[in-house]
């Protein structure tokens, strides 16, 4: 049933910190290696060796650059002191598991669905006739078709590894949280404000994405701590430090006198 | 978006499908004997033969075709399978209409099921309609113009073709005229009404705010201005495949010029010459009623190919889109 479930305790989710991801796409990697052998799999590329390959990814990292745009009553040097040099962040992108999407609505068989116990969302292979609406529903691009399978392919929160109880309980993470390198990327319960999860987008001020298109995403983001322009405001190295040489030997004290010159 | 001409058919086909149903249908609905067995056996069988055509077409799009009964499953939530019930059930009175102009039927039945045609009609149209008004991803859809559209555009090519079939099977009964004055002024009314709507609706869409800006895509605004300098991925993807497509957009305005006269002044002076040659020359009329509706119809097909290619995804300020 493609009518959405009454709202979840539960909403299993990832946290990801703009501050540090380095934009390596190691998430990404290892998004399609799990998934491409994992229960959803494959995930075949078309013309995977040729000049244009062509392939499902549930994980997308893109790099912005971001120019700092004057605030509003902000004198020159405030602005100099905030910073002026464009910032480079890394963006990963992929699935929201949104608390009301209409992907799921929109689909016309009942192969979306967002589930009740933890609210991921998901996609049945076998009912999926490939009708595509569910890419035209979704702001954030999360779906992919693919033109091999003749289906719809999404993030699946690593479903398959998360519950698996043939994995030690620390490996019971997405592939991407595990294979991070920086730890930006986080996996938790964002429907307990207990949670790890919970505390980190509360302390940093985690945030949603295009949260005017009303979807609700689970998955929130964490700004990237401010810059600060040619570390204007970082202590600066001592340059006037005063060293007594009057009691140093007098060897000491003809070097000091040579370097001072 | 990418314009899929398995999508422009069906809607276009099925538009003009429903508007001749649900003409004949509120026809049969005031007036049981309207048609004779042939003439309404006709109407009614190129309507479904063109609802038919578009929904096969559709199917063309999927990627699992042999599972698309499936799609009349969710019609509690979902547009696409409202579409695809309400489709099927308007065969109902369809057959039930055929059998009672076969045989001759109860008149009283024969206006119920007029009116159950011409409900079912407009319903099917509302949900093709509504597939596309319940996407706020792509603003162009998401307007209160495109309803208003669905319906009229449907209306004028059902009325043109009704028209069109009135040419080719002109046997005399004055009511099945080609050049009945009634269906002049229809189709003069409906062509000015569907000119000034799709002016309104390009104007809309073109001055529009956006929906989403590349800073609210990713939520960098508080930082400044967000510009894409890397792509996650060289090549391109099914998203970029889809949602990016941007080769027609140079060409929108004269296409624009070309949709609305076709749809416009066209039929409006061809819907008066055809009306006008029937006392000097019914082959003539005829002709130009089936001329008006073949360009009539390919105006329909320049104007859903806009409606497609013109629109722009939200998902594409991820990719460096200008706002949408």
């Amino acid at each position: 049933m493609t009518s959405l479930p009454p709202p979840a305790a539960k909403k299993l989710g990832l946290v990801i910190d703009l501050d540090i991801c380095v934009g390596c796409h190691a998430c990404a990697v290892a998004c399609k290696e799990w998934n491409d052998g994992g229960e959803f799999g494959p995930l075949p590329d078309e013309n995977p060796y040729g000049a244009e390959p062509l392939g499902v990814w549930f994980n997308r990292v893109h790099s912005y650059e971001i120019t700092p745009s004057p605030l509003a009553g902000e004198d020159g040097a405030q602005r100099k002191e905030r910073g002026n040099t464009p910032m480079t962040v890394h963006f990963p992108r992929s699935c929201l598991h949104c608390e009301t999407p209409d992907c799921v609505s929109v689909c016309p068989t009942g192969a979306s669905y967002k589930r009740v116990e933890d609210g991921i969302v998901l996609v049945d292979e076998a009912k999926c006739i490939g009708c595509k609406l569910c890419s035209w529903a979704c702001p954030y691009g999360a779906r992919e078709y693919s033109e091999v399978r003749g289906t719809m392919q999404k993030c699946t929160l690593c479903v398959d590894r998360i519950y698996n109880e043939s994995f030690e309980e620390i490996d019971r993470q997405p592939a991407c949280v595990m294979a991070c390198p920086t730890r930006a990327r986080h996996f938790g319960d964002l429907g307990d404000a207990d949670s790890a999860v919970s505390k980190l987008v509360a302390e940093r001020g985690g945030y949603d994405l295009m949260p005017q298109m009303g979807y609700k995403p689970v998955n929130k983001y964490l700004p990237p701590r401010p810059r600060r322009d040619g570390c204007s405001s970082a202590p600066k190295p001592a340059q006037d430090e005063k060293t007594d040489f009057s009691t140093a030997s007098p060897l000491l004290r003809w070097i000091d006198k040579v370097l001072s010159r | 978006m990418r314009p899929a001409f398995s999508v422009i058919f069906f809607t276009v086909m099925s538009g003009c499908g429903y508007g001749l149903l649900f003409l004949c249908g509120l026809a049969l609905t005031f007036d049981s004997a309207l048609f004779g067995r042939i003439e309404g056996l006709t109407l009614l069988g190129v309507g479904a033969v063109f609802v038919v055509a578009g929904l096969l077409a559709s199917t063309l799009h999927l990627g699992q075709p042999q599972r698309a009964w499936r799609a009349f499953s969710q019609w509690r939530s979902s547009w696409l399978s409202r579409e695809g019930v309400a489709s099927v059930a308007s065969f109902v009175p369809i057959l039930a209409l055929s059998w009672c102009l076969w045989h001759g039927g109860d008149p009283n039945g024969v206006h119920a099921l007029g009116a159950l045609l011409a409900l079912l009609a407009v319903i099917t149209v509302v949900c093709t309609a509504g597939i596309y008004t319940s996407l706020k991803t792509i603003p162009a859809w998401h307007n209160r113009f495109v309803l208003p559209g669905y319906l009229l555009l449907g209306l004028l090519g059902g009325a043109i073709w009704i028209r069109a079939l009135h040419g080719l099977l002109d046997d005399g009964n004055p009511r099945f005229a080609v050049g009945s004055p009634g269906l002049t002024w229809l189709i003069a009314t409906l062509a000015l009404a569907s000119w000034l709507l799709k002016r309104a609706y390009w104007n809309s869409i073109d001055t529009a705010p956006p929906a989403a800006t590349p800073e609210s895509a990713t939520g960098l605004g508080r930082f400044g201005a967000v510009r894409s300098v890397e792509a996650p991925h060289t090549e391109k993807n099914y998203l970029t495949h889809e949602m990016g497509f941007a080769l027609a957009r140079k060409h929108a305005v004269r296409l624009r010029a070309v949709a609305l006269i076709l749809i416009g002044p066209l039929p409006i002076v061809l819907a008066l010459a055809t009306a006008l040659l029937v006392p000097r020359s019914p082959t003539l009329a005829s002709c130009t009623a089936i001329a008006a509706a073949l360009l009539v119809t390919a105006g329909l097909f320049v104007e859903r190919w806009l409606f497609f290619a013109e629109a722009k995804h939200v998902v594409m300020l991820y990719y460096g889109g200008a706002r949408s």
